[in-house]
């Protein structure tokens, strides 16, 4: 790190330059941050702009308690640099609802008692959120019986949510809650 | 993780210059295998270029076939129209691995760069000579369950962990590369990884500077496209064995393995045997095999795994010509 010349995107003619402005949108609200590059998404959200609804579980994308929504797609935010995600909207538990007003997700999980310590349940709902979104899209699953036609099971519930781990085993429950959702929010009453 | 400066870059030539120029320099794309390394201190790049906005995130008609921009993510591969339709097995490997969040952030290029998952890489207190060239391999003589059982050397048995590869294999998929000094090249998957020999720390024939800018897909192959998985748990795992296949009724059958090489394995000399099942093209694949005591169960894993992908396209066949839809 001893060259001089380097840094070409700060600006900045420190030889480490080791801030860059970051600005997006977090939960609807215009951010700016001056960070680390090393900075995750995911320590982006929690230490610096304490949304501490996303959770860090493994921090190497094996676990998803850090599940948030990037331009309305889930994906891990421990995997994820803070600086890639200039101009992007970003997601998290907050923003999908609040004590007086919950996401149907949220009252679902509540309603079924999808979540026991709590501590991925953050996680699953973004996920959750995202995958009915992959699934009205008709994006196929490995357990999809015909690509070009995924259609909503307990079993694709299963497999579309493999990438939340949650070790008091709260998954039936967490089922049962996205089926709720899914038939009462998504497909208007369609049995699965 | 090491300190690091980072840039977006604008365009490709300008991203390869970038790291040619810059010591120490990586892309990155997804991130998701690169950043899980560089919070092991495995990978320790000093500037990242980031090549995420490069407009190469189409997928787009080439000659008979497609071409694929190398920053498209897994998910939008696996779901788009005529990869489902006319490229099956790529789609099936793909949606068989990572998870929903992963493949939404994963992209073409970096799931062909991603790294092994060999346990003896991964622990720092370990020698291995992919990590740190000459100092020795763990796992020759320790847990090598997962590892590959063929195309591997003295210093290295570390396996290829990409799915997505597997079925490019099967399809005749090329690699498209943008050199440092501006040219495009196209490499045939097979040519583009190298074995491990005695400098396993050197994965790919990649120059310095060098960016995949995108994967051509052939024109498609009529027949049942199957890629089967065995892994230890039913979903988020890498494979113990898997098999690419495609099955043109009784007149033809290709077929590409994973998760028991340094790269996708495929032996043309073996296809040509399909028709006397799956222990003729097994054994004549895998002749040159040298498993250890761990990891010889793969070998009939295989012939099982095979026999049940012939099966399955068997019962495809007779299903179409039920149909009427027989592509014979």
């Amino acid at each position: 790190m001893s060259q001089s010349s380097s840094a070409p995107a700060t600006g900045s003619t420190s030889p480490l330059a080791l801030s860059l402005p970051v600005r997006f949108r977090v939960n609807g609200q215009a951010v700016s941050l001056d960070l680390d590059p090393r900075v995750s998404l995911l320590d982006a959200l929690r230490e610096h702009l304490g949304l501490t609804g996303t959770k860090k579980g493994c921090d190497h994308g094996q676990c998803g308690a850090c599940t948030v929504l990037v331009n309305g797609v889930r994906m891990n935010s421990c995997l994820s640099l803070a600086v890639m995600h200039s101009g992007d909207e970003v997601t998290t538990i907050e923003g999908l609802g609040t004590p007086d007003d919950l996401h149907p997700l949220q009252a679902a999980f509540v309603a079924h008692d999808g979540y026991q310590c709590g501590y991925c349940t953050p996680g699953q709902i973004c996920s959750a959120v995202g995958m009915l979104d992959e699934l009205g899209r008709g994006v196929p699953s490995h357990v999809t019986p015909d690509l070009n036609a995924a259609r909503f099971s307990r079993e694709e519930i299963r497999e579309r949510l493999s990438g939340n781990i949650c070790r008091c085993a709260a998954y039936p429950n967490i089922i049962d809650a996205v089926t709720e959702v899914y038939e009462t929010e998504v497909s208007g009453g369609e049995r699965p | 993780m090491r300190p690091l400066t980072y840039e977006r870059a604008k365009a490709p030539q300008q991203a390869s210059q970038a790291v040619l120029d810059t010591p120490e320099a990586k892309f990155i794309g997804g991130g998701t295998n690169l950043l899980d390394l560089m919070k092991l201190e495995i990978e320790r790049p000093a500037h990242l270029v980031d090549v995420n906005r490069l407009g190469l995130d189409c997928i787009e008609p080439h000659g008979d076939g497609l071409r694929v921009g190398a920053l498209v993510r897994n998910t939008d591969l696996a779901a788009d129209e005529r990869i489902r339709t006319e490229y099956a097995v790529l789609s099936r490997a793909i949606l068989s691995g990572a998870s929903g969040q992963i493949r939404n952030r994963a992209t073409t290029a970096g799931n062909l760069l991603q790294r092994t998952r060999c346990p003896y890489f991964y622990d720092t207190n370990m020698p291995c000579n992919k990590r740190d060239p000459g100092s020795g391999c763990g796992a020759l003589e320790g847990f090598s369950r997962p590892l590959a059982i063929i195309g591997t050397s003295d210093a290295c048995i570390a396996q290829h962990p990409s799915d997505m590869a597997v079925a490019l294999r099967v399809l005749d998929a090329q690699v498209e590369v943008l050199g440092a000094d501006g040219q495009v090249r196209a490499l045939e998957l097979d040519d583009f990884y190298r074995l491990p020999g005695d400098t396993p720390h050197i994965e790919t024939v990649m120059q310095p500077g060098d960016l995949i800018t995108g994967v051509l897909l052939p024109a498609p192959r009529p027949g049942t496209h199957v890629y089967r998985k065995v892994r230890d748990r039913s979903s988020y795992a890498f494979a113990l064995v898997s098999v690419a296949a495609i099955i043109n009724g009784r007149r033809s059958a290709r077929f590409a393995f994973g998760g028991v090489a340094p790269r996708p394995w495929r032996v043309e000399a073996a296809e040509k045997r399909w028709k006397e099942g799956a222990a003729a093209v097994i054994d004549t694949a895998f002749a040159d095999a040298r498993p250890t005591a761990d990891n010889a169960f793969k070998l009939p894993l295989l012939r099982r795994t095979l026999d049940a992908v012939l099966q399955e396209a068997e019962q495809a066949r007779t299903g179409e010509r039920r149909t009427g839809e027989d592509q014979e």
